[in-house]
């Protein structure tokens, strides 16, 4: 678990990189001139990004035609996250506004 | 609270409340309350109503399930391919109310569906931070 979350913290590192998975994470499979597009690096810049992600397991490509659409596999961020302690902080902090709340009610 | 890969699993908080299981109970119960602690909802006290929680980043579609006055409460909380349900119980001590959550229900497969929502991605991961405010 350790060494998966190193791997998926190591290819985020790099604020590039992490911005090009966020956009593919927020508009879905895209190419790799679409990324360039608003990237503001050259293309061979954004991909060789895209390798060190594929690598990662954290986007995939699909090939059609020419043209490579890439995509993001969330579930990559999967070994970051424990579901578990994410609810339970979740709920913790709910029951503290519940408990704030009660005493400012009326009996 | 975890097990292994086949079983659901719960998430279960307890709190001790200095105050009467019949308050309590209207916090959890009326909206205009569930808001102030919880979040926005179209809550009724029926049993089978239909409702949603809603915030800034999506909605939690719910059903209420059981409802036994002042002793428990129970609503199916799913969102994003999760299916949840989440139980009150309302039990009264001698100086207020013993108050339990139970959010039950979840599956290993259904827990990627969990981890690739925003509402659930870590906000004490700086890595992840900046890609968690480019999501709407």
């Amino acid at each position: 678990m350790a060494n998966a979350q190193d791997a998926v913290f190591r290819t985020l590192a790099d604020p590039t990189r992490r911005a090009i998975f966020e956009r593919l994470c927020r508009e879905g499979e895209t190419t790799v001139g679409a990324l360039t597009a608003g990237a503001g690096v050259s293309q061979p810049v954004v991909s060789k990004h895209l390798a060190v992600l594929r690598e990662a397991g954290m986007v995939e490509g699909r090939q059609q035609g020419r043209q490579t659409h890439y995509s993001a596999r969330r579930e990559a961020l999967a070994p970051l996250i424990d579901w578990t302690s994410q609810m339970t902080g979740f709920w913790e902090s709910r029951f503290d506004d519940l408990e704030n709340l009660l005493q400012r009610m009326d009996q | 609270m975890t097990s292994n890969d086949t079983e659901t699993r719960s998430v279960l908080v307890e709190r001790h409340m200095a105050h009467p299981p019949a308050k309590v109970w209207r916090a959890l119960t009326q909206p205009h309350l569930i808001a102030e602690w919880l979040m926005k909802s179209d809550f009724l006290l029926e049993l089978g109503h239909r409702f949603q929680f809603s915030e800034d980043w999506g909605s939690i579609d719910c059903e209420v399930t059981a409802i036994e006055p002042n002793k428990s409460l129970a609503y199916r909380w799913d969102a994003f391919g999760l299916e949840s349900v989440v139980t009150w119980t309302l039990t009264e001590s001698g100086t207020g109310t013993h108050l339990r959550m139970e959010q039950a229900g979840f599956r290993k497969d259904q827990e990627q569906a969990f981890q690739g929502a925003q509402q659930a991605w870590p906000q004490y991961l700086s890595a992840l931070e900046q890609l968690l405010e480019g999501l709407d």
